[in-house]
């Protein structure tokens, strides 16, 4: 306790350092240790298949201001375990027509679940099909529980997306792009690199060739999904990926895409790949 | 008659060729880009520019580039160059076509076109996510806009 507390306050002084140096306040190389003990990687070596497009890649923490930073340190300031913690109520409760619960089958999802979502999107050769962790955990309460679906990106889904996550926090992603993934990571690419809209943008126009850059008031991130579900200031609760990516798709004034949609699952695979090497964050916590 | 959007932007389009403007698929840009004549056939207003270049709704300029003396508007982008002496660096009609499609001068821009109507892939109705409803579409800025920015860009010199 006097370990955290003196830790808190050495960040209290860091972030007034930093608020008085810069106003824009990124330190892009701060170290995130959570609890004192998950050592995450937010900046490392670019994955090979992106053939030099970016230097190194960057957690979208290394874009944040320092305050902003300061509340992933420790999950007691992170607004997001919030969610996980209503996940876990729900992990234990009995839905649906089989009488079972998550934790019929998986049990503790602390240990069941570790190493998940570091390798998701991931290829489901019974299914013929890449699969999201939403689509894993809407097949489980579907077919193994005769509950109904969750919604794609509603908050009962982001909280258990979140809350599968904490157990795989400070792996490295690690998905897989070959094999009977090339094709789905292949269209994902092509979707990454279109300039869709009337403003005609590409993902890559900004968070590739713009990463670090303001644009209005905002400093743009590589558009790393490692930590989603991401808690988010701007509307106080869990986002998911495809949540975000609607929201960017729609504002490049484009007739967005679905989530949940071939498109939007095919881009999170390639996404998620492009962020190979970074740490499980989720839940992070972003502007 | 119910207007569709689609007729209203052909005959808005048609009302500013009607006005000696030019309409935006009838832009003649010039190998390096330029455009010479004005598009809406009048001059532009750089105040009424600056309003443009500072509004989110409008042209919303300094979204991505920095200009001094548009410092009483918050949060100047670091997409694009900064135009302090853009008069200097250019002539009017190769900012025109800059301002118009800046594509046709700088191939690949991440700039979007501002005096385009077509051409776009899964174009959306405004923000909302939506399909856009008309082809061709409104330009994000009107020809006359477009002069009062242009008019405002060539204020500024060093």
């Amino acid at each position: 306790m006097t370990r955290t507390r003196r830790r808190n306050a050495l960040w209290a002084f860091a972030a007034a350092a930093c608020v008085v140096a810069t106003s824009a306040g990124a330190d892009e190389n701060a170290r995130l240790v959570v609890n004192g003990e998950i050592e995450m990687v937010t900046r490392t070596a670019a994955p090979a298949h992106l053939n030099g497009a970016l230097p190194d890649i960057r957690s979208g923490w290394t874009f944040r201001t320092t305050e902003t930073q300061a509340l992933q340190i420790d999950d007691f300031d992170n607004p997001g375990m919030i969610f996980v913690d209503k996940a876990m109520d729900a992990w234990n409760s009995v839905e649906g027509s089989e009488g079972k619960s998550c934790s019929a089958c998986h049990g503790n999802p602390m240990e069941s679940m570790k190493g998940v979502r570091a390798v998701y999107p991931k290829w489901n050769e019974a299914a013929g099909e890449v699969r999201t962790l939403v689509m894993q955990i809407n097949d489980c309460r579907v077919k193994r529980m005769g509950a109904k679906p969750w919604k794609y990106t509603g908050a009962d889904m982001a909280a258990m997306e979140a809350l599968i996550s904490v157990p795989s926090r400070g792996m490295a992603v690690n998905v897989a792009i070959d094999g009977p993934a090339a094709e789905t990571w292949a269209k994902g690419k092509e979707i990454y690199y279109t300039r869709y809209g009337q403003l005609e943008l590409s993902c890559a126009n900004c968070h590739e060739q713009n990463y670090d850059n303001m644009i209005r008031a905002d400093h743009l991130s590589q558009g790393q999904i490692n930590g989603f579900p991401v808690y988010r200031l701007k509307n106080t609760k869990l986002n998911t990926a495809h949540a975000r990516f609607k929201g960017c798709v729609r504002d490049t004034r484009a007739e967005t895409f679905k989530p949940g949609s071939d498109e939007f699952i095919a881009l999170e695979l390639y996404v998620a790949s492009r962020g190979n090497g970074l740490s499980v964050e989720a839940p992070s916590v972003r502007n | 008659m119910k207007l569709s959007s689609a007729t209203l932007a052909a005959c808005l389009i048609a009302k500013a060729a009607a006005a000696g403007g030019v309409a935006p698929q009838d832009v003649s840009f010039a190998e390096d880009g330029a455009v010479a004549v004005s598009l809406s056939g009048m001059a532009g207003d750089p105040a009424a520019g600056a309003r443009i270049m500072t509004t989110r709704g409008k042209g919303n300029c300094i979204a991505c580039h920095a200009v001094t003396t548009l410092a009483d508007a918050p949060f100047h982008g670091e997409v694009g160059p900064a135009l302090d002496g853009a008069a200097d660096r250019w002539e009017e009609a190769q900012l025109r076509g800059i301002v118009a499609d800046s594509k046709k001068t700088f191939e690949g821009s991440v700039m979007p076109s501002f005096y385009k109507t077509t051409g776009y892939i899964r174009p959306g109705k405004g923000y909302t996510g939506r399909a856009a409803e008309a082809d061709p579409m409104a330009p994000l800025l009107s020809a006359q806009e477009i002069e009062d920015v242009v008019a405002y860009l060539m204020t500024l010199k060093d």
